[in-house]
């Protein structure tokens, strides 16, 4: 599992990963340990080991989306601000931030004495320069959009930094958890737009976080150690090991041979083979809904799909409950819209659609579809009949476009499922608008701001309102949510964005599905809420009796 | 050719992550990925004829050819080994099932042949794993032991081998199959012919004809399919590198395809070969060495 990561930026792996927040965990875990757990005493020491599916990309995560450099990343660097269990954010470099009146300016005060890893200190300096860094054209970073309406980033001192923005920015708080880089170190390279060629990305990252990088072999492990002069104390597994194992099959076999401390399990191991005395005594299985939810969707440019009855038929056609029990064996949650249940953006007091054929038919003969004789649907002489894409290599995806295949099937509609590798999908499809429907996922970050998948704006080739969604209500809500910097105030827009949506059914939000991690039982302080379990990697500890590696 | 497959690396940066399309553009440009295509493929020319292979498109940025040279060894190695170990058993095989043809040593080498031909790379690897792996305890995957720095030097070189010996059984496993009855059949081919008779009938013994005249010219072929099936091995020990998460060229080869790493794989590319030309040269040297004929030959003609 991937300590502490900053769930925002993680968005796009989390569906791959599993890893995420939540708010209930499975009662099995939440019992388990609780005899040690009172007696044991936190200890330093032990090595923990954490498999990767692919190795990582970079060792400044600034430049990459890729999951697995982030989550070793967010054990060697760390933000001005984090997200505690209940996904508050709170200071992690900053002691604390106030926004002014008007929310356009965000003052943050650092701690004192804070050093990066090679004995230098870090000051307001470090602050600007990162921002720099990412809002440098020649830096290739895909998080400059966070930061497009920063106007300018100002140190005051040492310890104080003050960022302007030139309109008021919901994000605004969540964009600083960027992890922050040491100027004294990169400034030449960021300057000559070489960023990737620093030591600091191959093999000598120097950050401020919790642990310090030891070695790496590529595509084999990283190896990381406890940094003692972390501002919150040393942290007290002395000794993190990441290895790169391409395949999950094996990663499970490593797992029950104790070679790996943690893994992500998929629905079918954590239902079916990891049920037995001796796994149990060995891990603590958790479960929480990831961070990302599986749509059904439309090119709402179609005419047949710019119907709303039509699309709300085909939610009525869907039945979620078994989709999810046939698909992660009922581990997952049913969405009701892009929002995880729990979160404080997300409201349940919205249009629901029951599995309900007769009401499908209705609306769809309301549309004015009719049955032929064979059965099928037909309009001005035209049967339904449309193509599902999905990509290649997700198991979950295909079957899910096969169940729909044949509830649609039912209904008269006929369906073929087409699979596609991934960039091709994106680039000739997704991106040109060539489909009729697809099935894919999206992930949800910490904030709510859903500006770029829904408001009418953003359906340019490289955007992502690809579907063609256009609705000047949800546009209204989706503007004034980012526009608004109170919680309170936010919260309104987001429960009427999720009303409008919720009628609409621009797409069929089907699932969010669980994130099944595992982590051996000797380990002891993890806490999980819905923020997931990594969030306090560093309070983690194994009782000095259950040490494993001593060497480290 | 990699460019008729659709998708660019900048499609891949952004997936699913509302956040990031936005800034694709820039970094398409950076890359040099928005001018036309020959103009790409005219400025990689320049810079291979200087052997410089480029950086990776990948985050990371690194030169190509050190991405290639840290993970050539270990696959070179695995293959290496491989071979040798092939051959050491296919010929005795292939030899004795020609010589004694339809024994029942013959008849059972046959079965093995097939079951090892039959047998899926990915089946046999997880089987071994879970036995030899969950219930020996014997490493399952990875080259080395989390604890490696701190083992003493013995048992670091201990601990690389034990590593090495699952993934290099099933490598071995299917090549062994072809190869054993290549070599039968070239051997039951070089024993029916003239000369073998005429060493009979000298009087010389049964072991020197065999093991001196007829192996000799019925190793020829297979020092062909040998120097020929070097590249194959290479991109075939994908499937072995991922199972066992051996960090090798076949795995490079197949990320940087699916991340649209263009330098890397064309650097691939010209590696493998480059390896293949190699492999070949080396065939035709073990040629003379071999059958003396083609060495004289060639003399004679000059």
């Amino acid at each position: 599992m991937s300590p502490r990561l900053s769930l925002g930026r993680l968005a796009v792996l989390a569906v791959l990963v599993a890893l995420g927040a939540g708010c209930t965990v499975d009662p099995e875990s939440a019992a388990e340990p609780a005899p040690l757990v009172a007696a044991a005493k936190p200890a330093y020491g032990d090595t923990y080991i954490d498999a990767l599916l692919g190795d990582i990309s970079s060792l400044i995560p600034t430049i990459t989306s890729d999951g697995a450099s982030h989550t070793v990343g967010g054990l060697i660097y760390s933000g001005l601000v984090r997200f505690d269990k209940n996904l508050v954010p709170e200071g992690d470099l900053a002691e604390s931030w106030t926004f002014s009146p008007d929310c356009r300016r965000l003052t943050f005060r650092l701690r004192p004495n804070l050093t990066w890893h090679d004995g230098q200190p870090f000051t307001a300096d470090d602050v600007v320069f990162t921002w720099r860094t990412i809002i440098d054209p020649k830096t290739p970073s895909p998080y400059k959009a966070d930061y497009a309406s920063v106007d300018s980033v100002e140190a005051e001192g040492p310890g104080v930094v003050h960022v302007n923005y030139r309109e008021p920015y919901a994000k605004a708080l969540t964009s600083w958890s960027t992890y922050m880089l040491p100027r004294h170190l990169l400034e030449p390279y960021v300057q000559e737009g070489r960023i990737r060629e620093a030591p600091q990305n191959w093999n000598a990252p120097v950050g401020t976080g919790p642990y310090r990088f030891v070695s790496r072999r590529a595509g084999e492990r990283i190896v990381l150690t406890a940094n003692p002069d972390y501002w919150e104390g040393r942290p007290h597994l002395s000794r993190v090991v990441y290895r790169v194992i391409p395949s999950q099959a094996t990663t499970f076999l490593e797992l029950k041979a104790k070679g790996v401390d943690s893994a992500a399990l998929t629905a079918l191991q954590y239902q079916r083979q990891t049920d037995y005395p001796a796994f149990k005594r060995a891990y603590t299985k958790f479960r929480y809904p990831s961070n990302a939810y599986t749509y059904f969707g439309f090119n709402l440019k179609d005419p047949r799909f710019a119907d709303r009855r039509v699309r709300q038929a085909f939610a009525h056609a869907i039945n979620k409950r078994e989709l999810i029990d046939g698909v992660i064996l009922g581990l997952g949650r049913e969405a009701t819209g892009p929002y995880k249940p729990g979160t404080w953006a997300y409201t349940d007091k919205v249009k629901t659609y029951p599995y309900d054929m007769d009401r499908a038919r209705r609306l769809l003969a309301e549309a004015g579809w009719e049955r032929n004789a064979e059965g099928r649907l037909v309009k001005d002489g035209k049967p339904f009949t449309f193509e599902i894409l999905t990509n290649q290599g997700n198991d979950e995806r295909k079957k899910i476009a096969e169940i729909i295949q044949s509830q649609l099937h039912e209904l008269g509609v006929g369906v073929e499922i087409r699979i596609i590798e991934w960039a091709a999908l994106l680039k000739e499809y997704i991106r040109k608008r060539r489909f009729e429907a697809i099935v894919l996922g999206w992930g949800t970050g910490i904030d709510p701001d859903q500006f770029v998948i829904w408001h009418s704006s953003q359906q340019a080739p490289e955007q992502m309102n690809h579907i063609g969604y256009a609705n000047p209500e949800a546009d209204a809500a989706l503007e004034r949510g980012r526009a608004a910097c109170v919680r309170e105030e936010r919260v309104k827009h987001y429960h009427r964005l999720q009303e409008i949506l919720a009628e609409d059914q621009p797409i069929v939000f089907l699932y969010f599905r669980d994130a099944l991690p595992v982590v051996s039982s000797r380990i002891h302080g993890i806490d999980p809420g819905p923020n997931g379990i990594t969030f306090n990697f560093t309070k983690w500890f194994v009782p000095r009796p259950l040490h494993r590696y001593t060497a480290g | 050719m990699i460019h008729l497959a659709p998708g660019d690396p900048t499609e891949l940066i952004g997936s699913e992550d509302p956040t990031t399309i936005q800034s694709l553009e820039q970094v398409r440009k950076l890359y040099g990925l928005d001018q036309p295509l020959p103009v790409q493929y005219w400025n990689w020319l320049k810079r291979v004829m200087l052997l410089d292979f480029g950086r990776s498109f990948q985050p990371d940025g690194r030169p190509v050819i050190d991405k290639i040279a840290e993970r050539l060894p270990v696959t070179l190695l695995l293959n290496l080994i491989e071979m040798v170990i092939i051959l050491l058993i296919a010929i005795p095989i292939g030899v004795r099932s020609a010589t004694h043809q339809y024994s029942t040593f013959d008849k059972v080498t046959t079965l093995f042949v097939f079951i090892g031909f039959a047998t899926p790379d990915f089946w046999l690897a997880v089987l071994l794993q879970i036995l030899f792996g969950s219930q020996f305890g014997w490493p399952i995957s990875g080259l080395r032991h989390p604890m490696w720095e701190y083992l003493p030097f013995w048992r670091q070189q201990w601990d690389f081998i034990s590593h090495l010996i699952l993934p290099v059984t099933v490598a071995t496993f299917g090549g062994l199959a072809g190869f054993s009855r290549y070599m039968r059949q070239s051997m039951l081919e070089v024993i029916r012919q003239d000369y073998i008779q005429s060493a009979r009938a000298k009087g010389l013994d049964e072991r020197t004809v065999i093991g001196k005249h007829a192996l000799r010219n019925a190793l020829l072929p297979i020092v062909t399919i040998l120097g020929l099936s070097l590249p194959g091995l290479i991109g075939g020990s994908v499937i072995v590198e991922t199972i066992f998460a051996i960090p090798g060229m076949g795995q490079l080869m197949v990320q940087s395809v699916f991340a649209r790493d263009y330098p890397v794989i064309m650097g691939n590319l010209v590696i493998v070969a480059a390896l293949t030309l190699g492999a070949n040269l080396v065939a035709d040297l073990t040629y003379s060495a071999i059958d003396p004929r083609i060495r004289v030959s060639r003399r004679g003609r000059r």
